[in-house]
């Protein structure tokens, strides 16, 4: 090796050293901004689950919320606060949890932030089905939410199918999906103009959802399926994020693409179908967490987590607006949708000026 | 030096559907060495290529990589040996190019394993190598064409693989930026011994670079060997339908090959 090889090598490796350096600068930054971002959701979730505990017909101030929350005898708002606000409290964290953490992941899976499941049928088909199971099956909880997560594995098995044969699936996906949400959608209308108890409560719950009435036994499977499926999804986040690279890439990267694809579609199913058997389909939080999550998070690693806090966020907050901001008493679906649906035109109109691929 | 591999296909036969792409086909990649397969669009080139990092499963015969089956082989400890980088890859929006290059570094990585130094110094020598360094923070979808595909490659290169598969590495690339990217896989081949094997659209380049030439026509080997023994004129007639005329090139001593359009076999007396 000559001398002028030795300096060339010399410089070469203190080149990559330093570049080693801002690599390394680089992706603490990234984690740096995600925690953050984390940091401030989780306050903030945890800010307006105390305040909807304390607002209401009677106020009760964050010291009587926090007793009951401990446990303890606290007249009067132990009944209002621990039976009627808390569950409903916490079935709008849980719920916005598992739709956050549904719709992200199939955003992310198929690449297209139209493909969430309440656009693509499958909170429309768990919501048929639960419909379905209590109102004329008059069927237990339990029961309601196992025949929710078939009818959205179902509805999900049928949007590949039908969408798998010829080109572009992203497009063809989203379209079948739209048109199979539409059919669901008028199945539960029908399925609640059948019956004998049909009331304005329940056609509320099923076709946009709403947290009105909320108990424990309601609220407890939502609790199990996230407790179980969080991590099942958690655990495939780093694969999740390869395979946005492409299939063919993902897989040179050592993914198991399909096996991958078919454990996170369960899950996320699971966790949308489950929650929808609780409080129906909360108009456009799946489909509304992710991209927000994206613009506050920045590319800075996975989005699951932000997501999921960000959906808990926005039940949350449009429940609270829903019942005590707007005059009359709204479903929070009904908040939800107002806020989803000119996202939706925005995207399709996006969609339109970029040239028909969606 | 690394260690040499062997990669062998042996009576490997691929379809999509009832469609047979690649029919009984045998190749031997000869380890350490710049391996390109030429061929008509839809002989069966690119099918081959994706077949060989498991991505597509044979009807028939096997891809063996160092006496194992690569079909059977965990999928995380093939791509710490074999990389490929597919003619489309898709970049996710907003990543950042550090970010993308880092996501080679995948295989490298357990499910509760933590980014380590090695994996900065990693991605920092595949950016050194590709010279993107330049471009660690900006974003994939703001590049040029010619940025963005040597970006693709520091992810390969990240991925530190013994042997790197590339799909049409210059497609939609101006003729300096083929050559940069040609450059930058020959200095891989030979400052680390990296096997290269890929598919090129360019018949000239192709047998410039490489030192060992595939040309594939209906989904078999029609010939196999160095630039010299395999373009010929009879050989680009067999294979494209083409006629040409075959000169040496005049800079490197490589053959070079001519084609002769309907226009021009008069004047060239053919």
């Amino acid at each position: 090796m000559s001398a002028a090889d030795v300096r060339d090598a010399t410089r070469a490796s203190s080149a990559i050293a330093s570049a080693a350096h801002e690599v390394a600068r680089a992706r603490r930054a990234r984690g740096r901004r995600r925690r953050t971002v984390i940091g401030v959701l989780v306050a903030a979730v945890v800010v307006v689950f105390v305040v909807s505990l304390m607002v209401g017909r009677t106020f009760y101030g964050p010291a009587e919320v926090l007793g009951v929350l401990l446990g303890h005898d606290v007249p009067g708002a132990g009944f209002t606060v621990g039976r009627l606000r808390l569950p409903r409290a916490v079935l709008a964290v849980a719920a916005g949890l598992c739709f956050g953490l549904g719709g992200v992941t199939f955003q992310t899976m198929l690449r297209n932030p139209l493909a969430s499941p309440d656009i693509i049928g499958i909170s429309s088909g768990a919501s048929a089905a639960a419909a379905f199971a209590i109102i004329t099956l008059s069927l237990d909880d339990a029961q309601v939410s196992a025949f929710a997560i078939v009818a959205g594995l179902a509805v999900a098995v049928l949007v590949y199918l039908l969408s798998k044969k010829g080109g572009v699936a992203g497009t063809r996906l989203v379209l079948i999906g739209i048109g199979i949400a539409a059919m669901l959608d008028s199945l539960t209308a029908y399925v609640l103009s059948g019956a004998a108890q049909w009331d304005l409560q329940e056609a509320t719950r099923w076709l946009t959802g709403s947290l009105n009435g909320t108990s424990w036994p309601q609220v407890v499977p939502v609790l199990i399926a996230l407790a179980v499926l969080t991590p099942v999804l958690l655990s495939q986040s780093r694969d999740l994020s390869v395979t946005q690279l492409g299939d063919d890439t993902a897989s040179a990267l050592g993914v198991r693409v399909d096996r991958t694809r078919l454990i996170v579609i369960v899950a996320a199913v699971g966790l949308i179908s489950f929650a929808t058997a609780a409080c129906g389909p909360i108009a456009f939080v799946a489909f509304l967490s992710g991209p927000i999550a994206a613009r506050i998070v920045g590319p800075n690693g996975s989005l699951l987590v932000p997501s999921a806090l960000v959906g808990a966020l926005l039940v949350l907050v449009a429940d609270v607006v829903g019942q005590y901001a707007l005059g009359t008493r709204f479903p929070v679906g009904v908040v939800t949708g107002v806020l989803g649906a000119p996202y939706l035109i925005y995207l399709i109109v996006r969609t339109n000026r970029a040239g028909g691929s969606l | 030096m690394t260690i040499d591999h062997t990669l062998e296909i042996e009576h490997l036969t691929l379809a999509y559907g009832d469609r047979v792409v690649v029919d009984d086909l045998d190749l031997v990649v000869p380890p350490g060495r710049m391996t390109a397969i030429v061929g008509a669009n839809a002989c069966g080139k690119s099918t081959l290529l994706r077949s060989m990092s498991r991505l597509l499963k044979p009807v028939s015969g096997r891809v063996v990589l160092d006496g194992s089956e690569v079909h059977r082989l965990p999928a995380r400890q093939l791509a710490r040996t074999l990389g490929l980088l597919p003619q489309s890859p898709v970049a996710p929006e907003g990543i950042t190019v550090a970010d993308l290059v880092g996501r080679g570094r995948h295989p490298h990585q357990g499910i509760l394993s933590r980014w380590t130094t090695a994996d900065d110094v990693a991605v920092a020598a595949a950016l050194d190598a590709t010279d993107t360094t330049v471009l660690a923070d900006r974003a994939v979808d703001e590049l040029s064409g010619g940025q963005r595909q040597r970006v693709w490659i520091a992810m390969a290169l990240a991925q530190q693989t013994d042997l790197l598969l590339l799909d049409e590495p210059t497609t939609f690339l101006d003729v300096s930026h083929q050559i940069e990217v040609l450059d930058l896989l020959t200095d891989l081949n030979r400052s680390r011994g990296t096997t290269v094997v890929m598919v090129l659209h360019d018949l000239n380049l192709a047998a410039r670079y490489a030192d060992h030439l595939v040309a594939v026509a209906g989904g078999r080997v029609h010939a196999v060997g160095t630039p010299h023994e395999v373009l010929t004129e009879d050989c680009v007639r067999a294979v494209f339908g083409l006629d040409s005329r075959v000169i040496t090139d005049p800079t490197t001593g490589s053959p070079m090959m001519l084609p002769l359009g309907r226009h021009h076999r008069a004047a060239a007396g053919a």
